[in-house]
């Protein structure tokens, strides 16, 4: 049985209502989500919006329980109490980062978890069969033994795909399918997606690919905030890229930013055809020779999606620290410098504060002190003897002036809050003395007023006449920040928007299309 | 309680590993009816445990930076007996076999650090490697003989300090070392509270201060007149004042140095530490090349002390100095351990090796209840770890280091007084 909406037409799923909460954060509050049977569903939202937590809620991941509001597939109300459940009733989720095994073949990952068996045993002959039927369903032309580590990410992605319809799925929900893929490779799944929709299939897909949503999807679900703002009948509605942008990120600036009157210098660092390679993938670049230019005193924005390779493009500036470098050049005050080490790039006048605060930015062993001075030692120490007393001053003076929360600077860092801990990786980095401070999502995870203060900090350092490039997938923070945008798409910067020109609409035009002025 | 707590650093767990090597110091007094705390036992103890302890030092930076040396006690008997042989066949003056000694530990150290940071090999594969390398060598250059040593060359494994001065019924020289060593102790723990007074740091009560420096200067001192009463002709032992040098050199390094901060940040997370200008190879080689350079020096204090060199030197040496410094507080997973710490888990071993000898425990019961006690320590850590608490030995460590900055390993380190320290 089959209920129907007002259309006609049959609906697959509802979520009606869901909210869910993470300590302290409320993550999705009454998101109602409607999908049709057969049709492509797509769901729009800036990063944080909460898209993938709906989605987790719908494949069990965040099992019954865990949130409030009903699920209602296939005009029964389902309680999904882990992914087994919902993949047991046709609803299968693929990740953005796949859940393959590079050491087994093809076939192998397909049926893992779910293999044919006879008597006990695997029954090898069966899943061959099998395998080819669907790896003919999906047009990979690949032996099944090959190790999926030999195939090339599009075609990995190919093998997701398959494994969904070995489990007989009625609701494919891709995160990001196309994210890490190439132009004919997007396209060729897209086509699947399509041709899937054509036997039956219904997808849920996620993407900050606005071009391609707007190319398969029937309606659209747009996310922001944890709330669901609007569904866009693409057809019906005469959707396009800026409308679904303008639903994205319809929201107004609230004076979240300390006032600040920025004192902008010279240009005293520039990069110059910046080029680097992914590095495993040994085709694929992750800087497209970018150029670009900071001044003194000037809090320069990088606005791009995830992904886009803007964390890449700074870890590749700070000492080589990341990928393969190919060619170009950096100038600080007018010389050519090299940063082929983290020590050089320091030595240089850099500081980097990386996004992932936890795996590459603490030690989480160390307490405040010692993590304040530990990319300066050699500023407190003589012939290589740290000397602790100043240590300990050094921590001191920055808790005083960041304002930190701590009740002495000998406390372990990672009893810090996500904003307490900031502020002394900030301070690690202002110790440094840098001319430049590389700013990467420097508010991540962390609350209202810690963020208020971090701000704050940020235009301390410009109005000291340092240049300060920040790094945010938030557009209102870059927006309210940054005297200059550059935008990133897919490794090459797609344009530069001073702040008086700069909009949420502009910047996420530039941020999710291909270069259109430089 | 809470007189306890204060006197310990706020938290009565932190002296968990002291008060496990006291009580098992207490213990054996009692049942061995005296015997565990005479002159002679106390300088056996030390005479028969200091290369292994010798090892620690050189175990715990390894396992801190993330890493495992396997192959200690068979480059400990490579050494051994190179210098043996060197000494025999070419005529070397002692002093320089002991160079000579050094110099090949540095060689073999500079081979594994190499394949260990530079070429990126699992340090547990390199030196499961070297194990059989260098034992293989051992017999090989040693053609599995036994080659005997000289007497001048035995006195850094057997020899104890001169009597000199006057006849006081002490010996003076350790006599006066443990005098000084005390009173080194008061003076910088002093100085460094009124230097942290200054600085607005917290600092203990008075009371709990000099509570703390009666404690640590009584155990001093008993150590002192232990070491200095002797049977004639016995003394402090020169392999314990190696030891007690290379405590406060390496203490050193570890606690207040950049290059020990380097070691802690890339054992602790790596990527931190490069993405803050670590050079980390550079870190990972040295201490690995560190670690054979003590090795070597272990194998020929050994060799010294037992007056010839032998292909089954150093069999079993690795675990010994591995189990020293899990019991001392390291953790497994690297960024965790100290080298105090690491010496006290060693004074345990040992501590429970000789009082269980003394009893007349068998080598069977004894290895059983050395395996459990390891298993032990290290269930407790883990426990307290899972319980979202610092673990207890990180927390005896770390408030060591923190609080503790004045009490200092001295020249006369014994069993009591790095118990009486650590406390």
């Amino acid at each position: 049985m089959t209920s129907l909406d007002t259309q006609g037409d049959p609906i697959l799923l509802e979520m009606r209502s869901i909210t869910k909460e993470f300590p302290g954060v409320k993550a999705l509050s009454n998101v109602s989500l409607r999908v049709m049977a057969g049709e492509i569903h797509a769901i729009c939202g800036e990063n944080g919006a909460g898209k993938s937590t709906l989605m987790k809620v719908l494949s069990g991941v965040y099992g019954y329980g865990s949130y409030t509001g009903d699920i209602v597939y296939q005009a029964e109300t389902q309680q999904f109490k882990d992914i087994r459940a919902s993949e047991a009733a046709g609803i299968v989720i693929i990740h953005q980062e796949l859940a393959l095994i590079p050491e087994l073949s093809i076939m192998e990952n397909i049926f893992l978890g779910n293999e044919p068996t006879k008597w006990g045993v695997i029954d090898w002959t069966e899943a061959r069969k099998r395998s080819l039927e669907l790896l003919a369903r999906v047009g990979l032309r690949e032996d099944p033994d090959t190790p999926i580590k030999e195939i090339g990410v599009g075609k990995q992605q190919l093998v997701e795909i398959a494994k969904a319809l070995n489990k007989s799925v009625r609701l494919l929900i891709l995160d990001e399918p196309t994210a890490a893929l190439n132009e004919s490779d997007s396209q060729h799944l897209l086509d699947l997606i399509l041709g899937l929709k054509g036997k039956g299939i219904t997808s849920i897909i996620i993407s900050h690919k606005l071009n391609e949503i707007e190319q398969i999807a029937d309606e659209i679900t747009i996310i922001r905030d944890g709330k669901s703002i609007e569904t866009l009948n693409v057809k019906r509605d005469g959707v396009d890229e800026d409308r679904i942008i303008k639903g994205m990120v319809g929201r107004t600036l609230e004076s979240r930013f300390p006032d600040h009157e920025p004192k902008i210098g010279e240009v005293f660092f520039e990069v110059k055809d910046w080029t680097v390679g992914h590095p495993q993938i040994s085709d694929r670049l992750i800087c497209k020779g970018s150029n670009f230019f900071v001044r003194r005193g000037e809090i320069v924005g990088f606005a791009g999606l995830m992904g886009a390779g803007r964390t890449e493009l700074a870890r590749s500036l700070f000492g080589h620290s990341y990928g393969r470098f190919i060619k170009g050049q950096v100038y600080k005050d007018g010389k050519q410098v090299h940063l082929r080490s983290v020590k050089q790039a320091i030595d240089a006048g850099l500081g980097y504060v990386t996004e992932d605060r936890k795996s590459l930015g603490l030690n989480l062993l160390d307490d405040i002190k010692t993590t304040t001075v530990s990319a300066a030692l050699n500023k407190i120490s003589n012939y290589s003897v740290v000397d602790t007393r100043k240590e300990f001053s050094v921590a001191e003076e920055y808790r005083k002036s960041l304002r930190t929360k701590t009740p002495s600077v000998e406390e372990g860092v990672a009893k810090l809050s996500g904003g307490n801990q900031q502020k002394v990786v900030l301070a690690k980095w202002m110790f440094t003395d840098p001319d430049l401070l590389i700013l990467d999502e420097p508010t991540r995870g962390i609350d209202v007023g810690a963020k208020y203060e971090i701000y704050g900090i940020i235009q301390r350092l410009a109005n000291q006449g340092k240049g300060v490039i920040v790094i945010s997938s938030e557009l209102p923070e870059l927006l309210g920040l940054s005297d200059r945008i550059y935008t990133i798409f897919e490794g090459a910067i797609t344009g530069v928007l001073d702040k008086n020109e700069a909009s949420q609409e502009s910047l996420m035009k530039l941020m999710t299309s291909a270069r259109k002025s430089a | 309680m809470n007189a306890l707590k204060k006197l310990f650093g706020g938290n009565t767990r932190q002296f968990g590993m002291i008060f496990a090597l006291v009580a098992l110091i207490v213990f054996f007094q009692i049942f061995t009816g005296g015997r565990t705390l005479t002159p002679g036992n106390v300088i056996n103890l030390f005479n028969g445990n200091s290369y292994i302890l010798i090892l620690a030092i050189g175990m715990v930076l390894v396992i801190i930076a993330g890493h495992i040396d396997l192959s200690v006690g068979s480059v400990a008997a490579f050494v051994g007996v190179s210098v043996a042989l060197a000494m025999r066949d070419w005529g070397l003056p002692w002093w320089a076999g002991v160079l000579f000694g050094l110099l090949l530990g540095a060689v073999i150290g500079a081979w594994q650090g190499l394949w260990t940071a530079y070429v990126g090999i699992p340090a547990f594969i390199v030196t499961l490697a070297g194990m059989l390398l260098f034992r293989g060598f051992n017999q090989f250059v040693g053609k599995s003989n036994t080659i005997p040593v000289s007497k001048e060359f035995q006195f850094i494994g057997s020899g104890y300090l001169p009597e000199i001065g006057p006849n006081t019924g002490f010996n003076n020289l350790t006599l006066l070392i443990g005098i000084v060593a005390a009173a080194l102790v008061v003076i910088m723990s002093l100085r460094t509270r009124a230097a942290n007074k200054a600085l607005g740091a917290d600092v203990p009560e008075l009371w709990v201060e000099v509570t703390k420096l009666v404690l640590i200067c009584g155990a001093i001192l008993y150590a002192t007149y232990l070491f200095a009463t002797g049977r004639p002709g016995t003394s402090f032992p020169i392999p314990g004042l190696i030891l007690a040098v290379l405590v406060l050199i390496y203490g050193f390094i570890a606690d207040k140095t950049v290059l020990g901060r380097h070691v802690y940040a890339v054992g602790g997370n790596r990527h931190a530490a490069e993405l803050s200008g670590v050079q980390s190879k550079k870190v990972n080689f040295l201490v690995m090349m560190n670690m054979s350079i003590l090795a070597g020096l272990a194998g020929m204090i050994f060799v010294a002390r037992s007056t010839a060199s032998g292909p089954f030197d150093g069999v079993g040496w690795e675990l010994d100095a591995i189990a020293a410094v899990f019991i001392g507080g390291a953790a497994v997973t690297g960024g965790v351990g100290t080298v105090i710490g690491s010496i006290v888990g060693g004074l345990v071993m040992a501590v429970l090796n000789n009082g269980l000898q003394l009893l007349g425990v068998g080598a069977d019961l004894t290895q059983i209840i050395k395996g459990l006690v390891l298993l032990a320590a290290v269930a407790f850590d883990v426990y307290n770890k899972s319980q979202g608490k610092r673990s207890i030995t990180g927390m005896l460590i770390k408030g060591f280091q923190r609080n503790n900055n004045e009490i200092k390993p001295d020249e006369t380190t014994s069993t009591k007084e790095v118990i009486s320290k650590e406390a």
